[in-house]
């Protein structure tokens, strides 16, 4: 009997080893490849940006680093970049669509890394970070001020520092106080009467307040996590330690989001983004203006003068090639947005291009219920998670933040 | 009874033991890698021409907009001068098209064009078409890229 008993007990203790070997994690090569490849430890050093020859520029960060949090360069005094991108929120500020001088149809963007982009806003409508910079200043709901206007504010709070970085202002005593080709009819109106010459010296000083900002924005990259720590981990054999190990519910959130769940997909690379354009079903929001995503951010990216085929760029045209080889049309495009990062996406509710989801759990359940797009044609297909996976893919998302 | 118990034991070890190993085979064996044809050189679809393409810098890197080359002979083995090339592809898998336009951009002599701003921003399995028109008449050739 006692023999019986010693047997079941090395039968019981070989069960347990096997229990627990299943409990650590296992991933096949391929999932491990692939693993290594979403670790912040692959991302490149930052590409100079050509197109502004001030993007590593310190005297022009620390200039874009001033606009950026200074409220005067709005049309009332009342609103800066900071306003939406909120330095302690992950320069984002939390709201389902951003609030400036009016209520905007977008959610506001969080800045980590966002020098890597080829495209900015959600819809890809600017095509280098500094030309992105301009935009809201000009927006009626965001900044709503005037580059004729911006250009006196330059001149009279920093002229000095801008000529250092820039080189000689140039002489706007006859520029009207407020004209923008984009601003009210009457600062429309101004603006054409103005002589091209002049038109010009504006939009360079202008450019320039977008190149500066630019520079600062650059310095703003996305930070380790307990994921990278896993993943670092993972890849050199190290028994992952402390918070750096994975719950068995993580372990499964990872597994989904690199398998079944299909998110590595699109959310791939480091930066858990592929820097494109999809339709992925999610739905419009009652009460905002009609939103065809892509589809018109295109036209707006080509008739932008601060693009990059226009004459405010630096260095030269190779460096165009996204503009020049972008997808102009098709079905594809329409009610197409960006897939945004996921690093630190848990601590940013609400989510999507028009914080159409509260939580990460409406997140994963859109996608696990992927229903067709009201327009065009939604590239994502029904998954049928169970409830234990879609809140193991929450779980795992989290880790992206902590 | 002891005999039994030693027998059913017995079994169940070797039962483990079986289980281990059709584990261990199951793990290593290499997976066949079956899947689109990804020759990089073929007939076009007509036999007009024979084409290959290959990516510039030899290497393909995901999410980078980068440069192939499209070299076109005759099937006499001529290089095609001339020749207009239009690109579309796609993901036949994800039904959608390429994230950009790529375009020949250059021709280079021997049969070579360049085919820039191609980029694929996920793995998966791409498809790239190429209409090709020259002096000998039009044809068209799809390359399987798998990432």
């Amino acid at each position: 009997m006692s023999r019986l008993t010693s047997v079941a007990c090395l039968l019981a203790l070989a069960a347990l080893v096997l229990l627990g070997g299943c409990g650590e994690p296992q991933f096949s090569d391929a999932e491990k490849k692939t693993i290594a490849s979403l670790a912040l430890n692959t991302l490149p050093s930052l590409k100079p940006d050509t197109t502004n020859q001030y993007a590593d520029v310190p005297a022009a960060a620390a200039l874009g680093s001033t606009l950026f949090f200074d409220a005067g360069m709005s049309r009332d005094g009342t609103v800066s970049c900071s306003t939406c991108h909120k330095i302690d929120r992950q320069f984002q500020d939390d709201l389902p669509q951003a609030v400036g001088i009016g209520h905007t149809n977008r959610r506001t963007m969080p800045l980590a890394g966002v020098a890597r982009n080829p495209w900015f806003f959600w819809d890809g409508r600017r095509d280098s970070l500094w030309a992105q910079a301009l935009t809201p200043l000009e927006n009626p709901l965001e900044q709503a001020g005037n580059r004729a206007a911006f250009a006196h504010y330059i001149k009279k709070r920093f002229g000095e520092r801008y000529e250092r970085i820039f080189g000689r202002l140039p002489d706007l005593s006859t520029v009207p106080a407020n004209a923008s080709p984009l601003g009210s009819d009457a600062e429309k109106a101004v603006w054409n009467a103005m002589p091209a010459s002049q038109q010009d010296d504006v939009n360079r000083v202008y450019a320039n307040i977008g190149k500066a900002i630019a520079a600062f924005e650059r310095s703003i990259e996305p930070e380790q996590t307990r994921f990278d720590r896993f993943a670092i981990d993972l890849a050199t054999g190290a028994r992952p330690e402390g918070n750096a190990a994975f719950s068995p519910e993580e372990i499964l959130g990872l597994k989904l989001f690199i398998g079944k769940a299909n998110c590595v997909t699109c959310h791939n690379g480091p930066r858990f983004t592929d820097n494109a354009f999809h339709n992925t079903g999610v739905p419009p929001v009652d009460g905002l203006p009609p939103d065809r995503g892509r589809v018109d951010a295109v036209a707006q990216v080509e008739a932008d003068p601060f693009n990059c085929l226009g004459k405010f760029r630096d260095g030269d045209e190779s460096a165009c090639r996204e503009l020049r080889f972008m997808v102009k049309d098709g079905p594809q495009i329409m009610r197409a947005y960006k897939t945004p990062s996921l690093r630190a996406a848990a601590d940013r509710a609400p989510y999507m291009h028009a914080g159409q989801f509260a939580t990460l759990d409406e997140v994963v359940a859109h996608y696990s219920k992927a229903p067709p797009s009201v327009e065009g044609v939604s590239e994502v297909h029904p998954l049928d998670l169970s409830d234990r996976e879609r809140a193991a893919l929450v779980a795992f998302l989290k880790t992206l933040s902590d | 009874m002891a005999s039994i118990w030693r027998y059913i034991l017995a079994g169940l070890g070797l039962a483990a033991l079986l289980v281990g190993i059709v584990a261990v085979v199951y793990l290593t064996l290499p997976h066949s890698a079956s899947g689109p044809d990804r020759s990089r050189s073929k007939k076009t679809a007509n036999g007009l021409f024979v084409a290959s393409f290959e990516p510039e810098r030899g290497v393909i890197r995901q999410g980078e907009l980068q440069s192939w080359l499209l070299t076109l002979k005759t099937a006499a083995g001529a290089p095609v001068e001339g020749a207009a090339i239009t690109v579309s592809g796609g993901m036949p898998q994800h039904n959608h098209g390429l994230p950009t336009s790529p375009q020949a951009t250059d021709y280079l002599g021997e049969g070579r064009y360049r085919i820039d701003g191609v980029k694929f921003t996920m793995s998966g399995w791409w498809q790239l078409h190429f209409g090709i028109s020259a002096a000998a008449g039009s044809d068209s050739v799809v390359f399987n890229v798998v990432l």
